[in-house]
């Protein structure tokens, strides 16, 4: 016969390991706030990415509002596109929104940075539609191309 | 010549008859009616004697080497200016591999060990024959609630080792050497992924429980009934189930976590 002892004992070590798997799962890898929650889609077409990631943040003022969904190139004019995943209850962003790849730190991870323009019903420019392309976009600052730019102004001061 | 050709053909049936007995004691210990009422309370006391009695060593060692990987990595880090890393570091290391392979050594030592020489002991005596006797099965009775608390405690066992070295972690590297605490966590939760991360954690330590609990029972059920035989038994139950899971790591680390 099992005691009242060792059934309590038992009973508390499994509650332990459930408290510890979600303290793992929520505090640690933070699963109910990233992967939950209603996004939709908009997608941008860059000149260059850089090493922008899947999964990387997009941020409105360094409010994260969504992640890079997946990135691939299109076949016709070889330019990267990008599918940005935006959470739901951000869905009001304006057709000027521009969207630019910036980087956290000098060596940091990079990051889409959306930059929301105005709504404005006079000029016809109105809110972004689940699916739709923002059309203002930055690449990203390739550091040789920077170096290589400066090192031809110097060539054409002299 | 001949000879040698001869004792490595002795040497391969001898091990895939091992296997073979092994397999078909797994399978009639664990393909069968559950039976609720008698087999509860044996998988109580076997879940007890397995998973709680090891939860000193498991907490023990998992806040030390979460500790232990704090200093370490803080040293490094700081090098860098990217001590902002540490809980990330802490964390990805301890949940990918520290946490289950650890959990799964200590297990080994720890329970894998206990099991085999009780059930080794059991052979010799002849209290498996005597159950057989009275018409129990001895490996629904004997067998199979100590495979089950095995396969059921390990993985609860390394989320505790996991969580309790993340602690140990946030102790040496925020309390003592002044991360700050905010940064420690919000890095960490942007860089583990529940899926990718913590959940091939706890595959990996469910894939070890499968292997050492099979390995402990067996050992003990096919040992040699003398005390020779018992002390054998444990010993390889230990250094076996230790290689394979070592070795069985970097197979599911190389399928996990390479693009």
């Amino acid at each position: 016969m099992v005691s009242k002892k060792i059934e309590l004992l038992v009973g508390l070590f499994v509650a332990i390991g459930i408290a510890a798997i979600l303290m793992l799962a929520l505090k640690v890898a933070n699963a109910g706030i990233a992967g939950n929650g209603e996004t939709y889609q908009l997608y941008a077409k860059f000149d260059n990415i850089g090493g922008l990631k899947v999964r990387s943040p997009i941020k409105v003022g360094g409010v994260v509002v969504g992640r890079v969904e997946n990135i691939k190139l299109d076949q016709e004019d070889y330019m990267p596109i990008v599918t940005l995943e935006i959470y739901s209850n951000y869905d009001n962003f304006s057709e000027a929104t521009s969207v630019s790849i910036l980087t956290a730190g000098l060596l940091g991870e990079q990051y889409l940075g959306l930059d929301p323009g105005f709504l404005d019903e006079e000029l016809d420019i109105g809110v972004l539609q689940p699916g739709d392309f923002i059309e203002d976009t930055k690449p990203a600052l390739v550091l040789e191309e920077l170096i290589g730019q400066f090192l031809f102004s110097q060539d054409s001061e002299d | 010549m001949l000879e040698k050709i001869q004792s490595l053909g002795h040497n391969t049936i001898y091990i895939i008859a091992g296997l073979g007995r092994a397999m078909m004691m797994l399978l009639s210990a664990i393909v069968q009616v559950p039976n609720p009422k008698k087999g509860w309370p044996l998988l109580m006391n076997q879940l007890f004697s397995v998973g709680v009695l090891s939860l000193l060593i498991i907490i023990v060692s998992g806040t030390f080497i979460g500790m232990v990987i704090a200093l370490q990595g803080y040293t490094i880090l700081v090098g860098y200016g990217a001590e902002a890393s540490l809980g990330p570091m802490v964390a990805l290391s301890i949940i990918r591999e520290l946490g289950p392979v650890v959990t799964a050594l200590l297990f080994a030592g720890r329970a894998g060990s206990a099991l085999t020489a009780e059930i080794g002991l059991m052979k010799a005596t002849e209290q498996l024959s005597s159950l057989e006797m009275m018409a129990v099965d001895p490996l629904r009775r004997v067998i199979a609630p100590r495979f089950w608390a095995g396969l059921i405690s390990m993985p609860l066992l390394s989320a505790i080792f996991a969580a309790v070295a993340i602690l140990g972690g946030h102790l040496v590297g925020v309390d003592w050497l002044g991360v700050d605490s905010g940064t420690y966590w919000s890095v960490m939760q942007a860089e583990v992924d529940w899926s990718n991360d913590v959940l091939n954690g706890v595959i990996k330590s469910v894939v070890f429980a499968f292997v050492i609990t099979w390995i402990a029972v067996y050992k003990g059920y096919d040992c040699v009934p003398t005390s020779e035989g018992i002390s054998r038994a444990t010993t390889a139950t230990v250094v076996q189930s230790s290689l394979i899971v070592l070795g069985l790591d970097f197979i599911l680390t190389a399928l996990m976590f390479t693009n």
